[in-house]
């Protein structure tokens, strides 16, 4: 935390010297719901084509639009969580163009009068180092639209299908403002934005599935120096592609101008498979979308006691949860950092906390510390090596605690612990049960151990003597074969104890 | 015995349920009519099979004692209702075919209520029109003559529905009414119709036209007629965002044509230099009649009426361009797909041979004021027109309890009169249109004839939700016009 804000030092070197590229997106994310913006058929992905298709969503003759309470809501929320203003009176547009995905002849969207304003996100520059320097990427607002659909081209020699299932899925546009000055900046930017909307459960962020896609601005300056002419690159639809695409385009640019050409504002498309950026279509084509307020709407006005819900349902935030994690659980940011990423990780890490507090009938805090540990280490080691995912986790939050609260009350040390867990992982049979049937409970029975080390220190002589006579270092050396000669199962502690008397 | 195609809603109604004669009978009756009647061009599509299911259910229903608001009774409905499994055109080539797999929340309502349907009325093409001769599938003529024996327009665009009354093809119908397409036909043809308050009734599964401004309503030969069609028409649809989600007042019982305590205004602007001297006339006795029903007469100012017809001539058009954009030979309707064509030469071929001209017109029309450059200049500032001719309203009903105006500028004109010159045609909406803007019930009744014999209707425009206030006006006006004129067979 208190970490300063810095500039970029991102440039473009050019023939005439450094360039810097000024970046702002506008984020579609497909809002969670089941039904659809203005109709009630079903959103899911995947499904047959044409299968999830109202005759709203179809522009049958007289068929009218009614706005989804659930997807206002799910922007709403949204809207308060970058700690935006929130328009209680806002509008829905026709935004008017012809195309075979697109049934009525227009898409609802919200031009002049958006339901969220000015909002902010703040990104950590590096953050795989939870200490770099912040900044605040300005969010100037959120609006709703519909989705159109799908064309397939590829299902008849000469006809293009349409699927219709997308057309009237809600999705809200996030529009940044023009404050990115590198690739890696708005990496950082859409991976936030995306763990703000998992968190707040508007977005499922799968980029994949196209449920997220940014239309990239980019534009080049001498740094400090006038904004240029911008180019819009449509539909970028993965972090690393949106990462290139900003890449090739600022580069493009800067050969066009020091060429001595100019840059045409347009829409341009990236394709990852030639990784260059190309025009979409040309001025002719340019549309005019004779946007104006939707008739069959009336504005949309929210109420207090709507908005309270909102806010109430809102869960704690990433920002606020990783310093509460470094300042009320006493973890280290980059523990903190590595749990709060990612909501699903925090949910789990949550999970392990309360149970094992409660089984060691402990505070959280006592326990945190080596709950995070386990977690970001062990159980993120794991799930790697096996190419699982959190939510994929044989083993489950309270599984865990369990496995924890044996190493922490001194039935088994922290090496068996890590045989026990590999145990779990195979069989999903409990620890305690393993530990049982294996009969790797730790020992602290101190007779046993006594007779451990007097063999230990008996067959190590010359050992001892160097110990005496000075090389202590040789101490570990002492505890290594007594925990091997008892198969690891002496606690570690008494181990030391008993050593230390017999040395001395 | 008497004609059963002579009976109102509230005759039928009340005669099936008495036992005086059969929902069968009366739906024969109109079917015979209906089929007679084709001469008038007034159905698109004729079900009889239809009117007489649900004839069949009101007999039975009156046999168990299960009787329904409107059992009994069968209306036309206007084209531009999607019926389903019934062919729904809009009047349009763009339509023809289309069977809808879904029912308009109105018609849905009215067949809940126990009403037939004897067929589908023609209309102006998609309800774009004020003479019905824009309809794909020819135009109405009016069951009116003119002295002279020229065929003459039902008015429009519910043309369909006003010539079907007035010629006793069914007694009630349903109408949509955008800028006046309920109360000019109504008007042209001798009959009542009321469009209620933007709201009242569901627009869910109607062709669009003009979304802020359409609005279903009744259309019969009497106000109780009109009044019990709406009971039945109106009330919250939760697929209409726009629909007013308020209790539908009992309108047939609380008629009441006892005006006193009641103010009724008279806005100045309505009566402009060349006003039709019959028209003007009839509005004097119209005053007088509403005087006689115990009403307080009081002149009021609409100070922005004059632009009226300009704000609608935008607003409904940049409506009706995005409205009418669906139709694009996609899904369904009309596809022109010429040998090699791409995508757009697709969409263009299609709306080249599905659309009217005037509907074209105002596509064109609504295209441009929307478009950038222009739509600040036109369509905003037609939006702060729009608000301020529904402030003229709301400070003239300060005044007032309900206004009184003419319908229309003139009697029925002839077929193809005014075909030629779009803008003396618009002209025919100038007293309808203002109270479309505002949202406002409004309601015409027929209260005589011109000299050439030819119906002429005045025209009540209330506050918004009191329809009761605008029908017991109008309740006045009829019981004291007792206009009984109807057009003489020649079909």
């Amino acid at each position: 935390m208190g970490r300063a804000m810095t500039e970029s030092t991102y440039r473009i070197q050019g023939a005439t010297g450094d360039w810097e590229v000024v970046i702002g997106l506008e984020v579609h994310a497909q809002v969670v719901s089941k039904a659809k913006l203005f109709s009630g058929a079903a959103t899911a992905f995947g499904a047959e084509p044409n299968t999830q298709v109202s005759l709203v969503d179809a522009a049958m003759p007289g068929m009218l639009p009614v706005p989804n309470r659930e997807c206002i809501r799910q922007a709403v929320r949204t809207g308060m969580a970058i700690n935006a203003q929130i328009n209680k009176w806002s509008r829905f547009d026709r935004k008017n163009y012809f195309y075979a995905d697109l049934p009525q002849g227009y898409q609802i969207s919200q031009l002049y009068h958006p339901l969220v304003g000015e909002g902010e996100i703040e990104i950590t520059l590096d953050e795989k180092d939870p200490d770099s320097a912040t900044k605040t990427i300005g969010i100037e607002r959120i609006h709703v639209e519909q989705d159109a659909g799908k064309l397939m081209h590829d299902q008849h020699p000469t006809r293009s299908y349409v699927d219709l299932n997308r057309s009237g899925v809600a999705l809200m546009e996030i529009v940044s403002r023009p404050d990115m000055r590198s690739p890696a900046e708005a990496g950082a930017y859409l991976r936030k934005l995306r763990t703000i909307l998992r968190y707040v459960g508007s977005c499922d962020g799968n980029m994949e599935e196209g449920s997220m896609r940014a239309d990239v601005n980019v534009s080049v300056r001498k740094p400090g120096g006038e904004l240029g002419t911008r180019t819009e690159t449509k539909n970028v639809n993965s972090v690393r592609f949106v990462m290139a695409a900003i890449e090739m385009e600022a580069n493009r640019q800067v050969d066009v101008l020091e060429a001595g050409g100019k840059i045409v504002q347009e829409t341009r498309l990236f394709d990852p498979d030639k990784m260059e950026t190309r025009s979409m279509r040309s001025k002719e084509d340019a549309h005019d979308y004779r946007y104006f307020p939707d008739p069959d709407l009336l504005p949309l006005e929210l109420d207090d006691a709507f908005l309270e819900e909102c806010r109430q349902s809102l869960p704690e935030l990433p920002d606020a949860k990783r310093k509460r994690y470094e300042e009320g659980l006493g973890l280290s940011a980059y523990n903190a950092a590595g749990l709060t990423a990612e909501a699903e990780t925090a949910r789990w890490f949550e999970a392990l906390l309360a149970e094992g507090a409660r089984i060691q009938k402990k505070s959280e805090g006592e326990v945190a510390k080596a709950s995070a540990n386990w977690l970001l280490s062990e159980l993120f080691g794991a799930l790697n090596r096996l190419g699982k995912s959190l939510d994929e986790s044989p083993v489950n939050p309270e599984q865990a605690a369990e496995l924890l609260a044996l190493v922490a009350d001194g039935t088994i040390s922290g090496t068996i612990a890590k045989q026990v867990f590999e145990i779990m992982l195979e069989t999903g049979d409990a620890a305690g049960k393993i530990v049982e049937e294996k009969g790797l409970k730790q020992t602290s029975d101190t007779g046993a151990i006594e007779a451990v080390v007097a063999k230990v220190l008996a067959d190590n002589a010359d050992k001892v003597a160097q110990y005496k006579g000075g090389k202590e270092a040789l101490f570990g050396f002492f505890v290594g074969q007594t925990m091997k000669a008892m198969q690891g199962k002496a606690n570690p502690q008494v181990v030391n104890e008993l050593l230390k008397k017999a040395l001395g | 015995m008497t004609n059963l195609t002579d009976l109102t809603v509230a005759e039928i109604r009340d005669g099936v349920a008495q036992g005086s004669f059969s929902a069968r009978e009366v739906a024969e009756a109109f079917n015979a009519a209906v089929e007679a009647g084709r001469a008038l061009n007034a159905y698109i599509v004729e079900t009889p099979e239809k009117a007489l299911e649900a004839a069949d259910a009101a007999d039975k229903a009156r046999a168990s004692g299960d009787l329904k608001p409107l059992s009994g009774v069968p209306i036309g409905m206007k084209d531009l209702f999607c019926t389903e499994g019934v062919q729904t055109t809009a009047a349009s080539h763009m339509l023809e075919g289309f069977v809808p797999t879904y029912e308009s929340t109105v018609s849905g309502r009215l067949a809940a209520a126990g009403a037939g349907v004897l067929g589908k009325l023609n209309l102006d093409q998609f309800a774009m029109g004020s003479s019905n001769e824009t309809s794909y599938f020819g135009n109405v003529i009016s069951p009116w003559k003119s002295a002279d024996g020229k065929d003459l327009t039902p008015g429009g665009s519910s043309g369909g529905s006003s010539a079907a009354i007035a010629a006793r093809l069914c007694p009630a119908a349903t109408g949509t009414d955008t800028g006046g397409s309920i109360r000019q036909p109504a008007a042209f043809t001798g009959i009542a119709g009321i469009k209620p308050t933007y709201g009242r009734c569901s627009r869910w599964g109607v062709v669009a036209f003009a979304s802020s401004l359409d609005q279903a309503g009744a259309m019969a030969r009497t106000v109780r007629d009109s009044a019990i069609m709406l009971e039945v028409m109106a009330g919250f649809d939760p697929k209409d965002a726009t629909s007013l989600d308020l209790p539908v007042p009992q309108w047939e019982a609380g008629l009441s044509s006892d005006l006193k305590g009641k103010k009724v205004g008279i806005p100045k602007e309505y009566r402009p230099d060349g006003l039709n001297a019959e028209i003007a006339a009839l509005w004097d006795k119209g005053v007088q009649w509403l005087k006689d029903a115990g009403a307080e007469v009081v002149e009021v100012s609409l100070p922005h009426t004059q632009y009226a017809l300009p704000t609608y001539y935008i607003i409904a058009p940049a409506e009706a361009s995005s409205n009418l954009a669906r139709y694009d030979g996609v899904r369904y309707g009309e596809r022109v797909l010429p040998e090699g064509a791409g995508l757009q030469d697709m969409y263009a071929a299609t709306r080249a041979a599905g659309f009217g001209d005037e509907v074209k017109r105002r596509i064109l029309i609504g295209t441009y004021v929307l478009s950038a450059g222009f739509y600040d200049a036109y369509y905003t500032q037609a939006c702060k027109v729009r608000a301020l001719i529904a402030r003229d309203f709301e400070q003239a009903f300060e005044q007032c309890d309900v206004l009184l105006t003419p319908t229309a500028p003139s009697s029925a004109f002839a077929l193809g009169e005014k075909k030629a010159d779009p803008l003396e045609m618009y002209l025919n909406d100038v007293f309808t249109v203002p109270a479309s803007l505002a949202g406002l019930p409004a309601m015409a009744v027929p209260c005589g004839l011109d000299s050439g014999g030819l119906p002429l209707g005045l025209q009540i425009i209330g506050k918004a939700l009191d329809e009761q206030g605008v029908l017991n006006a109008a309740l006045a006006l009829e019981e004291r016009a007792g206009f009984a004129a109807r057009p003489e067979q020649w079909w």
